[in-house]
């Protein structure tokens, strides 16, 4: 079987409604033709629309850090000099390792003339399939404060794979991270389309820009949705004349609506409860169905 | 004092309520951490003096002098460095490369690895210093350094603002760490409420005085009063949803110039807060 697509959702800045975006396809897509994951590890939201019901949970491991052991440390200070990432701090007569700032290079086990430092892998966080009324949904939750969240981004798109393949199911839904950084990068990496979820302010169309680099850095075609598009009309007649001129298509702009409001406010997707939002998000679907060239 | 706005979920109204702060208190800083998205210039319209590249090392290997003997690539746990003696080849990943000078260590040869910089984002610096943005390098996978080296640029005017990036992994501790105060802002949604109590987790891990700011607070909705409750927090402002204000945002103009009453409302947010922190 083919390996299925991947469809994702992000934005650049927060905010401007990719999971109310996602959450709608989501719901339009049939039960058994896509596999839903949420990517945004660090802010995962997706859940809170789906009920889902956990059938499996495991723990995430991702990097070692910097532990020492103090019947062998000769306080010397060496960690704390050689260390690039600001991780060790001399506190209460000890020298100690910030568990947050640590990068886990090994610089300061290998300088330790003791050898008083190991590496000690950490649970960073956990990975979930559950079940919902619409899917199969992979979703994640990164530890607050840690690092790696790419990696567990590219986990959760690894499990999505392994389901839609046990499955017979083609299409992978990935609700995306804001930002521009390295959960963006995972997200997108190996997508067959991107979908921008913009909003018409200076800042959402500064950010638009800057997520358009992102992905056409990594090569990944990229598709325009504006939502609360007549919150000001010039700027949103601006982000369509800037997709004209880049090429790049515009599915579907959605207005600032009180009813979007009031179903995210109640833990609905507008598709369940707003028939204009809901005639504008099948249209923006066909177009993505087109776009990726699925049935 | 430093006071650092954060999140948890985007866009709730981080850099409205820190360009307010900034626009309303005598002699404050404001400091855009956000450096994947910064967006406080579209509110501060700030005289930029100076523009700065900011680099990190990177090693550079010498094959005449290198021996291939593989060891900084065994050392590098980050995978940036692959040895093919039979070509007498090294490849470096860039992107993989976290700076962190092992390679360069662990290397039996002299010369053989040398640190070069690398150009990983800009900081701008304007308003007799009283403004200071970074902004990460397209393709660059960590925003850390650079939010880490923005620090050394923080002036020490009575009252500094920190725009954090929002989410709640290491950009927005490295964001938190050094600061006397957080003001958590959200917006009264399941998502914001949910991301919130993410939030929430991290500045208590990190033991920082905190409250949170209501934006688009809406009368019928009490998940936010009823968070802040439940969790024993306290609220230090609402700011009411009004198109008024969605409006005047997307245009880049601050929500105190739209609402010029608030500006006593935030001179009194920070006196509180200095007196929760003295």
């Amino acid at each position: 079987m083919k390996r299925a697509k991947e469809l994702v959702i992000i934005s650049g800045k927060g905010g401007t409604g990719k999971t109310t975006l996602s959450g709608s396809l989501v719901r339009l897509l049939g039960k058994n033709e896509k596999v839903i994951c949420d990517s945004d590890v660090d802010a995962a939201d997706m859940f809170l629309l789906f009920e889902p019901e956990t059938e499996r949970e495991e723990d995430f491991r991702g990097k070692s850090i910097a532990v020492i052991n103090y019947d062998k440390c000769v306080d010397c200070g060496i960690c704390q000099k050689v260390c690039r990432f600001d991780a060790v701090a001399l506190e209460d007569g000890k020298y100690q390792i910030n568990p947050y700032s640590c990068d886990g290079c090994t610089y300061c086990m290998l300088a330790c003339p003791a050898k008083a430092i190991s590496m000690e892998q950490q649970v960073v966080g956990k990975w979930f399939i559950s079940n919902t009324d619409s899917g199969s949904m992979v979703h994640a939750r990164l530890k607050p404060g840690a690092e790696n969240s790419g990696n567990l981004v590219t986990m959760v798109k690894h499990q999505s794979h392994l389901l839609a393949e046990e499955n017979g199911i083609s299409l992978i839904l990935i609700d995306g991270p804001p930002g521009i950084g390295c959960p963006v990068t995972s997200a997108i990496s190996g997508a067959n389309l991107a979908v921008i979820v913009t909003e018409p302010t200076f800042s959402g169309i500064h950010d638009l820009e800057r997520v358009l680099g992102v992905t056409g850095h990594f090569q990944v075609s990229s598709a325009i949705v504006i939502n609360k598009y007549d919150m000001n009309e010039k700027n949103s007649r601006d982000i369509e004349r800037f997709a004209k001129e880049k090429d790049i298509p515009l599915l579907g702009k959605i207005p600032l609506s009180t009813c979007v409001m009031d179903a995210i406010t109640r833990n609905k997707t507008p598709v369940d409860s707003c028939p204009d939002i809901k005639s504008i998000m099948e249209d923006i679907l066909g177009k993505i169905k087109k776009l990726m060239d699925i049935q | 004092m430093k006071v650092a706005v954060a999140s948890g979920k985007g866009g709730t109204g981080k850099t409205i309520v820190s360009t307010s702060l900034f626009l309303s208190v005598n002699d404050a800083a404001y400091i855009d951490m956000d450096v994947e998205e910064p967006n406080g210039a579209i509110f501060i319209s700030p005289e930029i003096e100076r523009e700065e590249r900011f680099s990190l090392p990177v090693p550079s290997f010498n094959e005449n002098i290198c021996t291939f003997c593989n060891a900084c690539a065994e050392a590098c746990v980050y995978s940036a460095i692959s040895v093919i003696p039979q070509a007498k080849k090294v490849l470096f990943f860039e992107e993989l490369c976290h700076s962190c000078g092992v390679c360069k260590y662990v290397c039996p040869e002299p010369g053989a690895i040398v640190e070069v910089p690398k150009e990983i984002g800009t900081i701008r610096v304007g308003n007799n210093g009283n403004f200071v943005e970074g902004t990460l390098d397209i393709g660059i996978p960590s925003a850390v350094p650079l939010i880490s080296g923005i620090k050394r640029y923080i002036p020490d005017n009575d009252v500094v603002i920190l725009d954090s990036p929002p989410g709640t992994s290491c950009p927005v501790v490295e964001t938190l760490k050094d600061s006397d105060y957080v003001i958590l802002v959200t917006e009264p949604t399941p998502f914001g409420i949910n991301d919130l109590s993410l939030a929430l987790d991290i500045v208590r891990e990190l033991e920082k005085p905190h409250g949170i700011i209501v934006n688009k607070h809406n009368e019928k909705v009490s998940l936010a009063r009823e968070f802040a409750r439940s969790k024993d927090v306290e609220i230090l402002l609402e700011i009411p949803f009004s198109r008024k204000v969605a409006e005047g945002y997307s245009k880049g103009i601050p929500l105190v110039d739209i609402e010029p009453e608030y500006r006593s409302n935030f001179k009194d947010l920070i006196e509180r807060i200095r007196v929760t922190i003295s």
